[in-house]
């Protein structure tokens, strides 16, 4: 999927002052349009006391397209979707979305400005089934008051019947349809992540950020997960920011590569540009920190 | 025959006391689902609620001792009394204003805290809660009448005759704490069953995390738990303060929460709900047939004797989940 006119920012040049949704995109090799910038980091840098984990990375993800954050393990990948999605506060670095800087935010309010995501370490509501953890996805779009959802009565029933008839859909799009009553304490791995996903999915998001969604799966679950990532890019058009730990998988699936490595970018490209990146080769064959 | 006649009788009323205990427990329950806090402070909360339930009533004013010593006037009251219905709906506000003043003065301060920290914090706002029920409605024993039935039911007497040949006595007030306690509950299961809020509650008790991502608020969801903890207090207060009158050893029943949640698990609402009934049935029963062997004044003793013995066989309780040490 290498784009036929990579526009790929050059890392010195300056980012793009909130250009609007759209413009200066690109067409994949695949035929899809990829349209402006969605989210920009600019010059973010994490510390942990003295660890720091993010060192001064800026790269941007556009409307429509897969964008893949790649480094082995204690890169910084996950810390970079936390600052992301809110749950980690850059020390330095803007976060802009949608053209906006964002101000300091709580990761609820990052989620409701749909931006949706999921964990490398699952993170489901175990005590209930896989329908009530997916609805949890739409709980913020029901505006009926707590009166009205009492009595059962103006906009509660009409609203309750739309959110469920969405989440079946995903339900069906994820074939999870067979689960769909099981709690989720008790489903093995690959199919918990699969929930997880639909989750994120029932939001709605304009951005939906993976973390090392085929962690841990067997080489069947994980063609599974890669189809249903493709799927969800392609018919929903859904922006998906994706981290993943081993290079092979993302090279399919991804329109561009940020590559890290010990909290620093040390690439950024088309999967093409990244596989023959030295700094990249160097970082995965000399593995040591793997 | 009457032994076991007197015996039923004592059990029943021990099903009632025990309402009381499952209401206090499952305030605890509530705030330890949604925020792992244990709030000592239950109890109190629900001594407060009582006491500023009969203030409201009766048109006290707030803090009356404290101006009178500074201005040196002689305030007391208002001079008007307020209807039950519109006292209570006054006071629930006021159990609202008081989650959003914990919320916002202590547990945001304390959130990843470690749970012994906040259950310390809590005990801190138990003391402070009744200091300020003392200062602002004063320390007198006070009654409390909303107008609820009272006095010895001639319908139970005659129904239980007429089943038994025995006619119980059972208090209506009693009997109407039950009902109000069962509606209570209820109420509380659909909520959180099927409404929104509900559910994002539900959310927030199971995983912090995962509600974040899904864009709820915990402190929104911490003050409404608080406010509910407060009405179910509320709730409490009343039919406490009813049968026995609004006084400071209220704040005790709180001590019998304890072994009704070692009982019934610290994260089961059932759990609450059949622990309290079981303290409340034991004690009484084991009063009756063993107390007089042993010189009486057993149901101090006895809910705690039960919940460590309970502790060493079942330490999670009746309905609460096992806990299992993650790696
Ligand atoms: N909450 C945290 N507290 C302290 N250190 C952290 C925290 N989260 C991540 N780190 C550190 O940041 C570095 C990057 O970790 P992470 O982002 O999880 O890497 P990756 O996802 O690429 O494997 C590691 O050194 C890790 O120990
Ligand atoms: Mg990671």
């Amino acid at each position: 999927m290498s784009p036929t006119s990579p526009t790929i920012l050059s890392e010195l040049a300056p980012p793009p002052a909130a250009p609007a949704p759209g413009t200066d995109g690109y067409i994949t090799a695949d035929g899809r349009k990829i349209g402006g910038v969605l989210m920009d980091l600019r010059h973010i840098t994490l510390r942990f006391g003295g660890v720091t984990a993010i060192k001064d990375i800026s790269f941007d993800i556009r409307e429509g397209e897969i964008r893949a954050i790649i480094g082995p393990n204690g890169a910084g990948k996950s810390s970079m979707m936390n600052v992301m999605s809110g749950f980690y506060v850059p020390q330095e670095g803007e976060v802009w979305f949608r053209g906006a800087k964002r101000p300091p935010m709580r990761p609820y309010q990052v989620a409701r400005q749909g931006l949706a995501r999921t964990f490398q370490n699952i993170a489901l509501f175990d005590g209930m089934s896989v329908l009530d953890n997916i609805m949890t996805g739409r709980l913020t779009m029901m505006k009926s008051s707590l009166l009205e959802q009492a009595l059962w009565w103006g906009r509660a029933e009409a609203e309750e019947t739309r959110h469920r008839e969405q989440v079946e859909k995903i339900i069906d799009f994820l074939e999870i349809q067979n689960i769909r009553k099981t709690p989720v304490g008790r489903l093995p791995y690959g199919l918990k992540k699969r929930v997880e996903l639909a989750r994120a999915l029932a939001a709605e998001p304009k951005l939906l950020m993976l973390d090392e969604p085929m962690a841990g799966m067997n080489v069947e679950e994980k063609e599974d997960m890669s189809r249903f990532i493709l799927d969800v890019n392609d018919e929903f058009g859904t922006t998906i920011a994706l981290i993943e730990h081993d290079m092979g998988v993302v090279m399919d699936l991804s329109d561009r590569v940020v590559v890290m490595d010990y909290g620093r970018k040390i690439g950024d490209g088309t999967p093409d540009e990244v596989r023959n990146n030295q700094e990249v080769i160097d970082a995965y064959l000399g593995v040591a920190h793997d | 025959m009457d032994q076991l006649l007197y015996a039923s009788e004592v059990l029943v009323n021990g099903l009632m006391t025990g309402v009381m205990y499952s209401l206090v427990a499952l305030g605890f329950v509530l705030i330890f689902k949604a925020s792992g806090v244990f709030n000592y402070a239950q109890g109190v909360l629900a001594l407060f609620a009582a006491l500023t339930l009969v203030g409201i009533q009766q048109g006290q004013v707030p803090f009356a001792h404290l101006i009178n010593a500074i201005t040196g006037s002689h305030i007391s009251s208002f001079g008007w009394t307020v209807p039950s219905l519109l006292a209570i709906l006054l006071t629930a506000l006021v159990m609202v204003g008081l989650a959003i003043l914990i919320e916002t003065l202590v547990l945001k301060h304390l959130v990843g805290q470690e749970p012994i920290i906040m259950f310390m914090a809590t005990i801190g706002l138990a003391y402070f809660l009744e200091g300020l029920g003392d200062i602002m409605w004063g320390a007198d024993v006070k009654t409390l009448d909303v107008g609820l039935p009272q006095g010895i039911s001639e319908t139970a007497e005659a129904w239980t005759a007429a089943l038994t040949g025995y006619g119980f006595f059972i208090d209506r007030l009693d009997i109407w704490a039950t009902v109000i306690a069962a509606l209570l509950v209820a109420a509380l299961v659909a909520f959180s069953q099927y409404t929104k809020q509900g559910r994002a509650m539900r959310a927030v008790a199971d995983d912090h995390q995962a509600a974040l991502s899904v864009g709820i608020s915990l402190r929104f969801i911490w003050v409404m738990v608080w406010s509910i903890a407060g009405f179910v207090a509320l709730v409490a207060g009343i039919m406490w303060g009813t049968k026995s009158g609004v006084q400071f050893s209220l704040s005790l029943i709180a001590l019998k929460a304890l072994p009704v949640l070692m009982l019934g698990g610290f994260t089961s609402i059932p759990g609450a709900i059949v622990g309290g009934l079981i303290i409340g049935v034991g004690e009484k029963l084991f009063e009756f047939y063993v107390g007089p062997l042993v010189g009486g004044a057993t149901e101090a003793w006895f809910a705690y004797v039960l919940a460590l013995i309970f502790l060493v066989f079942r330490p999670q309780g009746l309905f609460g989940e096992r806990i299992i040490e993650r790696v």
